[in-house]
């Protein structure tokens, strides 16, 4: 697997996200909780779109900003009684560096 | 597992009562089998007045029908009289030769009434008042007969006597004693009980002893002699003379009495096996006639039988009501005057009122209450704490409501019992459990209470204070619901609860607040985060500090998400006045930025829409002016009209006054948006009436109105008050935000706080306190002190930059990297 390096994991606020612009695409929202768990989604709430990068997040959820919809972060599913999926991508934290899975991303 | 074999003998009331019990903890310890002598399932032998006096039905009377036995799985064995125990084989007897085993047997076989041992006292016409038998003949008698004669002037005899006469009858009631119902009443209330049953129609011969029933030729009572020699003639008679503790199986069976079986404080009688409550017992050489004692013992009863072995039954303190409808009366406890007893005497004769309380060693040992019996349950109470009284010693007789502060009569006697409170003394049932049960069940009417708690489903005399309990509690569900609402699913705790703990607690963090009230969740969610954020920060200013990643992302980016993740921005604009430079700057930062749309909004600002987030920090900065904070819970705008700098009709300069309220009040986080308006006359331009504050100017100063709303229902601001002075339009109006933004809960508008807590209480706290006002004015002002312009001094503002940038940008395709 091929793995890039995005950035340290302190520069994702603890329970906040970041962004990871990519040119012909979404933005990918990387998710960091408060024992330092990564996640990432794809910036796109399944409801109406809104950027889950500027929802709240709690325990490994996330509350959409625009209608508060919650998004579970370890599979990008939508909290009952919503149905909807993010899209997930791999992420993992290796010495303090935040990587993410270059496969994922063309998948 | 094959379950023990439980008997009962003896279907009423205690015997019934104890299986409920028994059931309720322990339903499936025992198999179980009820003989009963009546025909009739389990009824409420203590209505059987009401039912004589023609107020309820024998249908309305029954406590369980035989459904119930049904559903419990109890075999019932009606009209079914038990004449043996054998206890060696462990087995009882009917007459008709069956024969059924048990492990435990329960004795409730009850009283018979006692019947003078006069001459005619086998005639027909003359009866007992014990059941529904001799209700059904009293009955019966009153539709062929004119006249009756009820010996024993007691709570029965007298419940008698006025059934019959309710149903036409002419009563005389014939009595040993010198005065009515000697055992609960002095000589003084029975005076008066009995002047009222004589307006009623009553007639009595006290202190008469009867010689003998005199019968007809058919065999039928007509008259009745007493000693004195008089004659009074009756085609039914009535003895109500007392009671006698039914002992004839238990001491055939070879168990002790002594007037009563007798048993111990578990409810056994000498053989172990062999239990006994009810009017048949003799506990502690004492036996009861009352409803309520009989509860108790088949509470404890019950526990013994489920082997929990836990309750203690130590003898009644008893309590009277009579049920004659129209006579108030009440007694407790021991009333005799003795040598070493305090009296408080309340007497009116003329109105009909007599009270005596007994104070006996600094505590109340008793009460009779004639006329007025209000205050019945709380004597009753104070009697069975047997708690000191001296301190309320002057006060007493004036009744709990006196007591202090406890507000009016009548509907907030039932909100300001305790919970610990008994309400039904015959079941023992507390108002808390009463609460309780109408909270979790959700109960609407007095029958679902009885059905479910017990309460006021025996005497019914306590039916009132039940219906006020049900009239508070849905009341106050129906007006005050959130107030019982948990902040989120977080937690059980109300926003009151938190908001209180964080004050009496010193709580300055997030995590502190999580700790010390046990959240559920570790870090919270979307709801109750950002509410506990504010709390703290309201409540501890310049101390807790600010959580931005608890604050929506409109308070975190200090600019307004849209629809598709773009920002809107608004600057602030004094009082809604701006200039060409301003108007400049923001014509060239919308061209610069290429922002969209340009919108004037109801608060008299300019709307810049579809900035992108990248752009927000450098928009900012070009505008080059204050947060608007249209994005925030706080205060946003001070709407103006143009007043009487420019317009003919104005009377006070509203834009200045507009102008120096937003530079008093801005960066002011609140629960939930805040809007103000000033207008300069009473035409009121500037729509002072639909604002949280809205300050109208006259003639002579400025009119204050708050808790106005423009939104989903449009709400009229109330009148709060007039002031002279620009200052203290400042006071006040901040007074009243402060008082706003410490009680207040997250997201509840002024509106709905004002309705929550009551305009009486603003009130008193900012017109009637000055000194409260000037403190609240105080607070605020500190608060806002120093606070930063979050578009201007964005560390101090805590905001995080990083926001605005991507971590990341991935240039190229990863796909065609890897391919």
């Amino acid at each position: 697997m091929n793995f890039i390096d995005i950035c340290a994991l302190e520069d994702i606020p603890p329970l906040g996200a970041r962004r990871v612009r990519r040119t012909s695409d979404q933005e990918i929202a990387i998710f960091r909780t408060e024992n330092d768990q990564v996640f990432a989604l794809l910036d796109q709430c399944p409801h109406k779109g809104g950027p889950l990068s500027q929802g709240i997040v709690f325990g490994t959820q996330v509350a959409c900003p625009l209608h508060n919809w919650v998004i579970h972060l370890d599979s990008g599913e939508a909290q009952a009684p919503d149905v909807g999926c993010a899209q997930r991508f791999d992420v993992r934290v290796e010495a303090g560096r935040v990587l993410l899975d270059a496969g994922s991303l063309t998948a | 597992m094959s379950r023990m074999k439980l008997v009962l003998v003896g279907n009423g009331m205690a015997g019934i009562r104890t299986l409920e019990e028994l059931l309720k903890i322990a339903p499936d310890h025992y198999e179980i089998t009820v003989f009963g002598s009546e025909p009739y399932p389990n009824y409420n032998r203590i209505l059987l007045s009401p039912v004589l006096a023609g107020e309820q039905t024998l249908d309305e009377i029954t406590l369980n029908d035989l459904d119930w036995y049904e559903s419990h799985r109890i075999t019932i064995h009606l009209g079914k009289k038990i004449v043996r125990i054998d206890r060696s084989k462990r087995a009882v007897e009917t007459e008709d030769g069956l024969r059924v085993h048990y492990d435990r047997l329960l004795l409730a076989t009850g009283s018979d009434p006692v019947i003078l041992p006069v001459p005619g006292a086998k005639l027909e016409g003359v009866i007992s008042y014990r059941d529904i038998a001799d209700t059904e003949a009293m009955i019966s008698a009153a539709s062929q007969y004119r006249e009756a004669v009820v010996i024993g002037g007691g709570l029965l005899g007298l419940e008698a006597a006025n059934g019959l006469r309710l149903r036409g009858m002419a009563v005389t009631v014939v009595h040993l004693m010198p005065w009515l119902m000697e055992r609960q009443l002095d000589q003084t209330a029975a005076a008066l009980l009995q002047k009222s049953l004589e307006s009623k129609g009553l007639k009595f011969r006290l202190q008469a002893s009867t010689a003998a029933l005199q019968g007809d030729a058919s065999g039928r009572v007509q008259s009745v002699e007493l000693r004195s020699g008089e004659v009074i003639p009756a085609q039914l008679v009535v003895m109500a003379v007392g009671i006698r503790p039914n002992t004839a199986l238990a001491e055939s069976s070879g168990l002790f009495c002594d007037r009563g079986i007798v048993v111990n404080d578990t409810m056994q009688t000498f053989d172990p096996r062999v239990y006994a409550v009810g009017e048949c017992v003799s506990h502690r050489g004492k036996s009861y006639g009352l409803v309520a004692p009989l509860f108790e013992m088949a509470k404890v009863c019950a526990n013994h039988l489920a082997q929990m072995g836990i309750g203690r039954y130590v003898g009644s303190q008893l309590s009277t009501k009579l049920k004659v409808t129209g006579v108030d009366l009440f007694s407790a406890g021991d009333f005799a005057s003795r040598p070493d007893s305090d009296e408080i005497v309340l007497s009116d004769p003329g109105a009909g009122i007599y009270k005596r309380l007994v104070i006996r060693e600094e505590r109340l040992t008793g009460c009779v209450l004639y006329g007025d019996t209000a205050d019945g349950a709380w004597y009753f109470r104070l009697i069975r704490e047997g708690s000191p009284v001296n301190e309320i010693r002057d006060r007493l007789m004036f009744g709990e409501d006196n007591l202090g502060d406890t507000g009016h009569q009548g509907q907030n006697k039932a909100a300001s019992m305790p919970d610990s409170m008994e309400v039904c003394g015959c079941n023992g049932v507390c108002k808390g459990t009463i609460a309780q049960a109408i909270k979790e069940k959700g109960l609407f009417t007095v029958e679902e209470v009885r059905k479910h708690t017990k309460a006021s489903s025996s005497c019914g005399s306590c039916t009132g204070l039940v219906e006020q309990i049900l009239m508070n509690m849905l009341g106050s569900d129906y007006s005050e619901a959130p107030k019982t609402k948990a902040v989120c699913g977080c937690t059980e705790r109300t926003h009151a609860d938190v908001r209180r703990v964080i004050r009496e607690q010193k709580l300055l963090t997030i995590p502190a607040v999580f700790r010390f009230l046990d959240w559920r969740t570790p870090n919270g969610c979307a709801s109750c985060r950002p509410a506990i954020n504010y709390y703290l920060i309201s409540t501890w200013p310049k101390e807790a500090i600010d959580d931005p990643q608890s604050r929506y992302i409109n308070e975190r980016s200090h600019a307004n998400i849209q629809k598709d993740g773009t920002y809107s921005v608004i600057p602030r604009m004094w009082g809604g006045e701006t200039n060409a430079s301003e108007l400049r700057r923001i014509a060239d930062v919308v061209d610069k930025y290429a922002i969209p749309t340009v919108k004037v909004t109801g608060g008299q600002r300019i709307d810049l829409l579809g900035v992108k987030k990248e752009d927000l920090k450098a928009v900012w900065t070009d505008l080059d002016m204050p947060s608007g904070h249209a994005y925030a819970k706080a205060l946003r705008t001070v709407k103006t009209c143009v007043g009487s700098e420019w317009c003919r009709f104005g009377t006070q300069d509203s834009t200045q006054m507009g102008k120096d309220l937003e530079l008093a009040l801005w960066r002011m986080y609140a629960p939930h948006k805040v809007k103000l308006a000033v207008s300069g006359c009473p035409r009121n331009c500037a729509e002072s009436g639909i604002k949280d504050v809205g300050v109208i100017g006259v003639e002579s100063g400025w009119e204050l109105y708050i808790g106005g709303n423009g939104g989903i229902r449009t709400e009229v601001a109330v009148f709060l008050v007039k002031v002279k002075t620009s200052a203290e339009v400042l006071e006040y109006a901040g007074a009243f935000l402060q008082l706003y933004r410490e009680e207040g809960w997250y997201l509840e508008r002024t509106v709905h706080y004002l309705q929550r807590v009551g305009m009486d209480r603003i009130k008193s706290l900012i017109l009637d306190d000055a000194k409260n006002r000037i403190a609240l004015w105080e607070r605020l002002q500190f608060a806002l002190d120093g606070e930063p312009d979050p578009w201007k001094e964005l560390t101090k503002a805590r905001v995080d930059e990083r926001q605005f940038v991507p971590v990341a940008a991935l240039a190229a395709q990863p796909a065609a990297e890897l391919a």
